[in-house]
């Protein structure tokens, strides 16, 4: 069970004030209010299109890459609103890492895998690449299973696999924030369970926010669970209330089963 | 057996038979080309074809000069136009996606890709072989590589378009710039269909007579002067197929063989380094 009232009250990492994001003309989410506390997990659930995964990616400004793609309001983070126009994209995404659906890795080696966002923004001697590389894929708990074959091409590993190399690649860089895009709807149950365990894990260190089409999964993992649909947040509270006492009658019907 | 099923059946009998012709037609042709060019190459295929020089009418020889001509000649143009297709391909496909520059290219690209090589070779005639008052092996290159450049374009630019957009929003989610995501990531994930391009290039160009024509013309002697003309295998092949002389035609037939077997031999290699099951 997540375990909120351990050690100091937790504070704001990321203060998302009245967003609005636009695809085009479509208005994909509507005026999102909502604290993402550090080193907490923080649980984005709701029905397909509802808005979650775009949410997250104003995060880190993902949808920069697109053009079309824009978002109005503030995200506040370390005392800057992330949205500015001056705000340096690399640099943000330095500090705010992803792991997407499908596992991506580069073809390339496991080792240069990990290296590769490390190189980024670091000067680091061959000894202590070895041991970041190692320290990566140990707390992505995979370690033991590809130690041997380093330099064997990322894309031999099994899907299970691919995915917690990712989440190695992603904490390698020791981001602030991680953001995990239903990080485990294509793994088997048991690759599930090694990556929510791994969660419980990071959260020791970093801020986490999922995205997730698994209610259990969002029971399970996170501290916090926003509620949103058709690009609003309809509720927003601590895990365990809003699964047993949710507030709206929305929450209540879509976390229920009787809709959605 | 009902009575829809066996009308399924049988209309599913006529399409393969069809398919089946329809392939047995082209392949008939192609076998067909193959066995008049080695029987009638091979008795004229020897070691004096690598070692002498095109022959005078009446006196023996080789295709020494053509062959180096041709492989010089091809070089420079895959040389040039390597990374020329290559930059403009990945332009195309990561950049040129806004505005209007990036479709425009793509058109024109196309349209060059389509052109006859005649006209190419006419074009570098005039730009090139007109204002120097003489015929060259590096007019040759230029219009090899005006030939070339399309199509190394055209398979880098479709290569990345297959890269998933998730692959680039992982390296783009790490914080890597751009050009990074597109050299580290990107072209590394297809580096196999690039390289498959250029060599398909490589091929279409190694058969080219007309463009050479215009700017390499011929030359019976032995020259590695790039700056005089050139001899090379597809102008001695048109050359010497249309003479009265015996020895001649065996030579053009010998030539015929070489250029058909490399180019052969080169998709083998292309489609062996473009082996969908092998990733990376």
């Amino acid at each position: 069970m997540p375990d909120i009232v351990s050690s100091a009250p937790p504070e704001t990492k990321i203060k998302v004030d009245s967003l609005q994001f636009f695809y085009g003309s479509f208005q994909g989410l509507k005026n999102i209010n909502l604290d993402i506390l550090e080193r907490r997990i923080t649980a984005f659930i709701g029905p397909s299109g509802c808005g979650k995964s775009t949410l997250l990616r104003t995060l880190n400004r993902m949808y920069d890459l697109y053009p079309g793609q824009r978002a109005e309001g503030k995200i506040m983070m370390n005392g800057k609103n992330v949205l500015e126009k001056d705000q340096d994209l690399n640099l943000l995404r330095a500090r705010v890492g992803m792991v997407f659906q499908k596992p991506t890795p580069f073809p390339m080696s496991i080792y240069d895998n990990i290296a590769f966002g490390v190189k980024l923004y670091e000067n680091l001697s061959k000894a202590e690449m070895d041991e970041r590389v190692e320290w990566a894929l140990n707390k992505a708990a995979i370690w033991n299973e590809v130690k041997d074959k380093l330099k064997q091409s990322g894309l031999s590993l099994s899907g299970g696999q691919q995915q917690r190399l990712c989440i190695a690649r992603a904490v390698a860089v020791k981001p602030e924030v991680v953001l995990l895009d239903e990080p485990t709807s294509a793994l088997d149950p048991i690759s599930t369970a090694k990556v929510e365990e791994l969660l419980h894990e990071l959260k020791e260190d970093y801020t986490i926010a999922i995205v997730t089409h698994n209610m259990q999964q969002a029971a399970r993992v996170s501290d916090f669970t926003a509620y949103m649909y058709l690009g609003e947040l309809i509720e927003y509270g601590v895990t365990d209330e809003l699964f047993i006492k949710p507030k709206r009658k929305e929450t209540e019907d879509y976390i229920t089963g009787r809709f959605g | 057996m009902n009575a829809l099923y066996g009308r399924r059946l049988l209309i599913n009998r006529v399409a393969l038979l069809s398919a089946m012709s329809a392939m047995a037609f082209g392949l008939i042709f192609l076998l067909w080309i193959l066995v008049v060019l080695v029987s009638k190459g091979i008795s004229g295929l020897n070691l004096a074809v690598f070692t002498q020089m095109t022959p005078a009418p009446g006196s023996e020889g080789g295709l020494l000069n053509a062959i180096y001509g041709s492989l010089i000649m091809v070089g420079v143009a895959t040389f040039v136009a390597t990374p020329i297709g290559i930059m403009a391909g990945i332009y195309l496909a990561e950049y040129g996606k806004r505005g209007w520059v990036g479709p425009t290219t793509r058109f024109v690209n196309d349209i060059l890709l389509s052109a006859p090589s005649i006209i190419l070779g006419l074009f570098v005639y005039a730009v090139i072989v007109a204002n120097a008052n003489h015929f060259s092996g590096w007019a040759g290159s230029v219009a090899l590589a005006l030939i070339a450049i399309p199509v190394v374009v055209r398979t880098t630019e479709s290569m990345l378009n297959l890269v998933p957009s998730t692959l680039r929003e992982a390296a783009a989610a790490l914080g890597a710039p751009q050009w990074k995501v597109i050299l580290i990531v990107a072209l590394r994930a297809v580096k196999g269909g690039v390289i498959t391009g250029v060599m398909l290039a490589v091929a279409r160009i190694s058969g080219e007579t007309a463009p050479l024509l215009f700017t390499a013309l011929n030359n019976q002697f032995w020259s590695a002067d790039m700056n005089a003309p050139m001899a090379n295998l597809p102008v001695a092949i048109f050359q010497f197929a249309l003479s009265p002389f015996e020895n001649w035609v065996n030579l053009a037939w010998v030539g015929a063989m070489l250029i058909t077997f490399s180019v052969l031999a080169l998709n083998i290699l292309a489609r062996a380094f473009f082996d969908p099951r092998q990733k990376n």
